[in-house]
């Protein structure tokens, strides 16, 4: 009955997936900080592009973004991200282009709601002893915020890894990319649902858990 | 809190102010102008790109108003479908049996797991081979199943945190006027819990309206994303009008999607009639994610 399975790559489908959630992840995670710093910052312009830029991006559909990095970014403007015409490694660094613009907008939020749980009192006293902001953020703010941030930064991190199947949209062959083949090739429809469904549910699962309790670990106990 | 973090602004902190104010300008600068530089080599600014959209009604009314009709076809009808579905699974995972919280759970659980673009792959095949829908109205089916099994396992959630967010005395009352189980939440908790769910709701619909896209992208379902594709091989390639414009489309649906629900919160947290309890908009993202969440257990 699982036959069928050994003539697909499942598991490098799968690494695929895993590879555009890391490599996203880690670039929306420095782009989202820098975001979170515009917006709280003392400088109007940056304050504002800040604001506009996760407000923009926020109601987008994942899917034009994606899209347009191909069809926009590719077709029409020529960018392409050094990587000489190899179809799938073009495909593969747009979609994590893609995937950090929209994430990061999120991750910005998922921080802003950090940095709002720091106590009032911890920045004013940074403050009292001379500190500018970006020591009081650096070394005062910002280590509380993100121990706080576990939380929120794990739903995105999961959400992220459950978006990563965007990428299907301009033919990165990642797990939904492999689904629909398989469902076009065999007549397996449940069992082939139910092992990708199963492969996502061991990435999000475990994740979540244990994310959540680091999170727990960490938080600064108030 | 922002205002918190810096001092008052002396002439130091004024002068560097206006110092990255200048390199973040120019470098902002910078970027706009390779970006429009590079758009004028490829033409991409010519007038002839732009000119369907300013004048006259073709491709308003050819392309984008029936595209942007199926998106939000597509998104109403899954929001109502999978409400009461939601509703169903939410009230079934604070049931006092285990037989029926535990199946409520594991659904829940499972489909917030994984992704809708899976659902909605899984619904298009379903649809093929099991049923005679046509080949036409298929896409449609697909996207909707997609958006309902994972938005009901949502909502489910939301109702759950809607329903605990009630103060206990609500139901401790109603106990002790002698209400049965299904009256308490019939009579006293669901009236109050939806008023305290809106805003989380109408954030689910942002993320509803913004899935519809996959259909369009995957399962060529003709919706508003589709028709951006229709149009930029209609009128000569003008992939960025077409894409500026529908996608300045979606932002002015979602932001005020998004506004209303935060002016709906803003409201319920200043409201004196109700008990205060509110899903905020904010609560969404958790609520989405698998897995128990913090809010839940400390309120049970």
């Amino acid at each position: 009955m699982f036959d069928f399975l050994e003539d697909y790559d499942l598991l490098g489908a799968f690494w695929t997936t895993v590879q555009l959630a890391l490599l996203s992840a880690v670039g929306s995670l420095i782009w989202g900080t820098l975001l979170a710093g515009m917006r709280v910052g003392p400088v109007p312009l940056m304050r504002g592009f800040g604001t506009a830029y996760v407000n923009i991006v926020r109601n987008i559909p994942l899917t034009v973004i994606i899209l347009f990095t191909s069809l926009g970014l590719y077709q029409t403007l020529n960018v392409s991200l050094g990587a000489d015409g190899v179809v799938e490694t073009l495909n593969f660094r747009l979609s994590v282009l893609g995937l950090i613009a929209y994430t990061s907008a999120f991750v910005c939020e998922a921080l802003r709601s950090g940095i709002n749980t720091v106590p009032v009192g911890q920045a004013e006293a940074a403050r009292a002893i001379g500190l500018s902001f970006g020591q009081v953020l650096r070394l005062v703010v910002l280590p509380q915020a993100f121990r706080a941030s576990v939380g929120p930064l794990t739903n995105v991190l999961i959400a992220l890894t459950k978006n990563t199947t965007v990428a299907a949209a301009i033919g990165v062959a990642e797990a939904a990319t492999l689904m629909k083949k398989m469902i076009e090739n065999e007549a397996q429809l449940l069992l082939i649902s139910a092992v990708i469904a199963l492969g996502f549910v061991i990435l999000t699962l475990p994740t979540g858990l244990i994310l959540g309790w680091v999170g727990k670990k960490v938080a600064v106990k108030r | 809190m922002s205002s918190v973090l810096y001092d008052a602004q002396g002439p130091r902190a004024k002068r560097r102010n206006i110092l990255y104010t200048a390199v973040f300008s120019v470098a902002a600068l910078a970027l706009l102008w390779w970006v429009i530089s590079t758009l004028n080599d490829k033409g991409q600014l010519e007038w002839m790109l732009w000119k369907p959209f300013f004048t006259g009604t073709e491709a308003w009314s050819t392309y984008i108003w029936p595209g942007l009709e199926n998106t939000l076809k597509a998104a109403a009808l899954s929001m109502v479908i999978a409400l009461p579905l939601g509703a169903a699974l939410g009230i079934a995972r604070l049931s006092d049996h285990a037989w029926v919280r535990m199946p409520a759970s594991a659904v829940v659980e499972f489909f917030r797991a994984i992704p809708v673009l899976v659902l909605m792959i899984f619904g298009q095949a379903l649809f093929a081979e099991y049923t005679d829908v046509s080949s036409d109205d298929r896409p449609l089916y697909a996207v909707v199943t997609g958006l309902v099994l994972y938005n009901a396992s949502v909502l489910a959630e939301i109702v759950r945190a809607g329903i605990l967010s009630l103060p206990r005395g609500q139901s401790e009352a109603a106990q002790a006027i002698g209400l049965r189980k299904g009256q308490v939440m019939r009579l006293i908790l669901l009236p109050q819990a939806v008023t305290a769910m809106l805003p989380a709701i109408v954030s689910q619909l942002v993320v509803i309206v913004k899935d519809t896209a996959l259909g369009g992208a995957v399962l060529t379902f003709p919706e508003l994303l589709s028709s951006a594709n229709t149009m930029s091989g209609y009128y000569g390639a003008n992939v960025i009008a077409s894409f500026t414009v529908v996608a300045v489309i979606y932002i002015v649906i979602n932001f005020s999607l998004t506004s209303f629900a935060s002016w709906l919160e803003g409201r319920l947290r200043r409201g004196k009639k109700s008990t205060g309890a509110v899903v905020g908009a904010g609560a969404v993202a958790e609520l989405a994610a698998p897995g128990e969440h913090e809010d839940l257990q400390k309120a049970t």
